[in-house]
């Protein structure tokens, strides 16, 4: 029996579960998938025991690299020979440990089904592979007139299985929606082996939306292998305007007000001074630095809506004591403005080594008090906050940022982010707007519903894996169907940091 | 927002939640957890999924928009609701919905899952639907989903139940995404154009319409741009402005967009007329669709979820949503085959 911190009844990365000895697993997989497909050693498992959360007690059992919906198939039915969990994983990018891997499960990575299968301009869709990376789509399809509207901040490396699994957002999908509104169909290995396709091409497939309610899904309802992604048109005309402003507030209260004036501007994104600041000295994309907070904007489509559009927001904006307004002169300077946004997370790692980013929504009339709110809690806390968000759908980002080093710090960056969450869903709000449940929220849920709402969720994952053998241990809380796997249960101190 | 600075997270239960509509409870309980039970909406669409058992007591859904938030974008209302009140509630603030105009209820409307006919402009019904109420087979109130317009927060029932033709729970109060009302729209209709054609040209329409030998457009947005749209549309065929859609038969066919080049025969029905929906696939005809038929997981997959949902089958028993889909239990009707 192994030794160390992992301790039965804990949600840790825990021992294996499952019935037979893991190397006879491992002759299974090997034999599915060639000796190429299968990862057992300490280092790979190592690496894939994490993702971007900063949940960092995940145990993988052996890894595997499938090409073919056949071969994830063959994967799941050997897992499930010998009683054992899967995971399925992206690029690893999740904010929620969505892919940390409970119970030292089959961890399967899909980062080589990599290809665009199929583009179907008469059905305007996509055929993709779940691990073709969000924006090399977005480029494929761009000089045919079309991208792929779901662009969360790390585009550059985070794939469409992944989207798929969390319901991405980005900032665009203030006007363009969540992944959801962009999935039209899917092929998927169901927990028990079977393959199913999900939805459909036509507007209202046939029986109850499966495709629906798979998307979000995080891993726990089957492992997507082939998805049809719509194609959102390229638009004929984009303006993008950066506002400044003294104050969060004036620019939070910009948001609410354009929104009520009617307008759906692409995207409406809030940073503040302090990730202004870090994001100016990091990609120089021409911020004022000397507002208390800045207001990128992007409207689009025919130009005659995006003038007018564009004008109404500049108007707005001054009303409500905008120090500045630049509207980007050209596709550069617009690049510019969408690089220092798109990078503000990494630009962080200059103000402090560690941070750890919330995602919760409220109603954008009370996000200006919300927003004062959360900086009041990390004062309370002695902790330091930035926030870049996605505004326009109410969707706030703080980033707690700290030196993990420095003692006891773990415990007051969780205390806070404790209670953002309970301040958003006081005022109206949800857990998450587009990073999804995890295990990091998973214990929020009673908070946002209540148990005869969770016993119907419930109901859903039952629908789709009865056995909990995919990803066990996400999204519903201890106590709650497919929540534990046998050992895994509460989350013991410490789990965390 | 005072006295929630301080709040701790409570490890489990006691949540910050909000109580439910009383109207919503009174219609709990008259759904109780015993016998077959349905809803009637407005009868518009009442044949889908095929007849209701012999004894289904039915029940009305409550009426009325909650709140409105024309600055959220957003509406809170009860499912019994006629979509025409809705719509004329929301257009006083400039605003409207994905919800279908052909009559009946928002409940009934999200039952069946049926898109506008501008759904190109509008989007799906699927995607406007926020949060949902419904009552269960055991007589409670579940909420899934939630109210802003943004949320990924646990599995998403909303998309679950739309379409599911009360089968699942019976749709007791929805919040729904609103849109502003366009600054200007304008149908327009040519005989002989290409509707492929035009949809190839056009950035993004409320609808095009086509009966085999007449186009209908329509364009919305900016007075500018409506003006610039026509102009390009005006490359290919001669159009002139008309004062709406056509005529639509009863029935609507879901096929994908490519299919409605090559429409399937004996769809028109009698009349022999039929109007397609391109650039969506939907198509009102004389004559019914015939049931789907699915591969055999997925119709696993189906009854599983109905199995979990209302074990004992007591929800609209008789409606199906797939042909041989069996009711578990009640017999009543079963499905067609």
């Amino acid at each position: 029996m192994r030794s160390g911190p992992w301790r039965a009844g804990s949600r840790d990365g825990g021992p294996p579960v499952g019935r037979d000895a893991p190397d006879r697993l491992v002759e299974d997989l090997v034999a599915a998938l060639g000796p190429d497909g299968v990862r057992a050693d300490a280092v790979e498992r190592g690496l894939l025991a994490r993702d971007a959360s900063v949940f960092d007690r995940g145990r993988s059992g052996p890894v595997c690299f499938p090409r073919s919906t056949a071969e994830v198939q063959a994967v799941v039915r050997a897992a499930v020979r010998h009683g054992r969990a899967v995971v399925p994983r992206g690029a690893g990018t999740g904010l929620a440990g969505g892919a940390v891997p409970l119970g030292e499960p089959v961890v399967v990575a899909l980062t080589r089904m990599d290809r665009l299968l199929e583009v179907d301009l008469p059905n305007r869709v996509a055929w993709v592979e779940p691990g073709v990376v969000n924006l090399d789509l977005s480029n494929q399809l761009r000089p045919r007139g079309f991208h792929f509207a779901p662009d969360p901040s790390s585009q550059q490396a985070c794939t469409v299985g992944g989207n798929v699994a969390n319901n991405s957002g980005g900032p665009h999908c203030l006007a363009y929606g969540v992944t959801s509104a962009h999935v039209l169909a899917l092929d998927v290995v169901l927990p028990d082996g079977d393959v199913v396709r999900l939805g459909g091409l036509d507007p209202e497939p046939a029986g109850y939306d499966l495709r629906g309610a798979f998307v979000g899904g995080e891993g726990t309802l089957g492992i997507a292998t082939r998805i049809a992604v719509r194609l959102t048109p390229n638009p004929p005309a984009v303006r993008t305007l950066l506002l400044g402003f003294s104050t969060p507030r004036a620019a939070a209260d910009t948001v609410g007000a354009v929104i009520a004036a009617g307008i759906v501007p692409a995207a409406l994104e809030v940073m503040d001074r302090r990730i202004t600041e870090a994001v100016e000295r990091y990609v120089h994309a021409g911020y004022p630095t000397d507002a208390g907070a800045v207001l990128l904007a992007e409207v689009d489509g025919m130009p005659g809506s995006v003038a007018a559009a564009a004008e109404a927001i500049s108007a707005i904006g001054a009303e409500r004591g905008a120090t500045s307004v630049r509207v980007a002169a050209s596709d550069a300077e617009r690049a510019a403005l969408w690089k220092g946004r798109k990078t503000a997370f990494g630009a962080v790692a200059q103000i402090a080594p560690n941070y750890y980013l919330h995602d919760t929504v409220v109603p954008r009339g009370v996000l200006a008090d919300v927003l004062e709110e959360v900086y009041a809690i990390a004062e309370r806390h002695q902790l330091l906050v930035v926030n870049v968000f996605h505004a326009g759908d109410g969707n706030l980002h703080p980033l707690l940022v700290f030196d993990r080093r420095e003692p006891g710090v773990m415990d007051r960056v969780l205390a806070a982010g404790a209670e953002i969450v309970a301040a958003s869903l006081a005022a109206g709000g949800v857990l998450s707007g587009e990073h999804g449940i995890g295990v990091e929220k998973r214990d929020y849920m009673p908070l946002m519903f209540g148990p005869d709402d969770l016993d119907h969720q419930a109901r859903l994952r039952r629908a789709f894996d009865p056995a909990c053998r995919a990803n066990p241990g996400k999204v519903l809380p201890a106590g709650h169907s497919c929540a534990d796997i046998q050992a895994l249960e509460s989350v013991p101190a410490g789990v965390w940091g | 927002m005072s006295g929630t600075g301080t709040a701790r997270v409570p490890a489990t239960g006691a949540a910050p939640r909000r109580p439910l509509d009383p109207e919503l409870l009174a219609f709990a309980d008259e759904v109780g957890s015993e016998g077959p039970v349905a809803v009637a909406g407005a009868g518009t669409r009442a044949e889908l999924g095929g007849p209701l058992a012999r004894g289904t007591r039915m029940l009305r859904a409550p009426e009325g928009i909650v709140e409105h938030h024309p600055e959220e974008m957003t509406v809170r209302v009860r499912a019994g609701t006629t979509v025409a009140d809705l719509h004329a509630a929301l257009a006083g603030a400039g605003q409207r919905s994905a919800l279908p105009e052909r009559g009946g209820t928002v409940g009934g409307a999200l039952a069946v899952g049926e898109g506008h006919l501008a759904s190109l402009g509008r989007g799906p019904v699927r995607d406007a639907l926020l949060q949902v109420r419904y009552v269960s087979a055991d007589g409670r109130v579940v909420t899934g989903g939630g109210p802003t317009v943004k949320n990924v927060s646990g599995y998403d029932l909303p998309r679950l139940v739309v379409g599911s033709l009360g089968t699942l729970g019976l749709l007791g109060e929805v919040v729904l995404r609103t849109q502003p009302v366009p600054a200007g729209s304008c149908w327009l209709r040519a005989e002989g154009a290409d509707p492929f054609g035009a949809r190839d040209v056009l950035y993004r329409p409320g609808a095009i319409l086509w009966d085999g030998e007449a186009t209908w457009v329509l364009l919305e947005g900016h007075p500018e741009d409506l003006a610039a749209e026509a102009a390009v549309l005006a490359r290919s065929g001669a159009w002139r402005e008309v004062a709406g859609p056509p005529e639509l038969p009863p029935q609507r066919w879901s096929l994908p967009p490519a299919g409605l080049r090559r429409l399937p025969e004996g769809m028109a029905g009698p009349s022999g007329s039929w109007v397609a929906s391109v650039g969506i696939g939907v198509v009102h005809a004389g004559r019914p669709q015939q049931p789907r038929r699915v591969a055999a997981a997925s119709e696993e997959l189906t009854r599983r979820t109905k199995a979990a949902f209302d074990p004992a089958g007591r929800l609209s028993p008789g409606r199906s949503l797939l042909p041989a889909l069996p009711s578990p239990a009640l017999g009543g009707g079963g499905g067609r085959s």
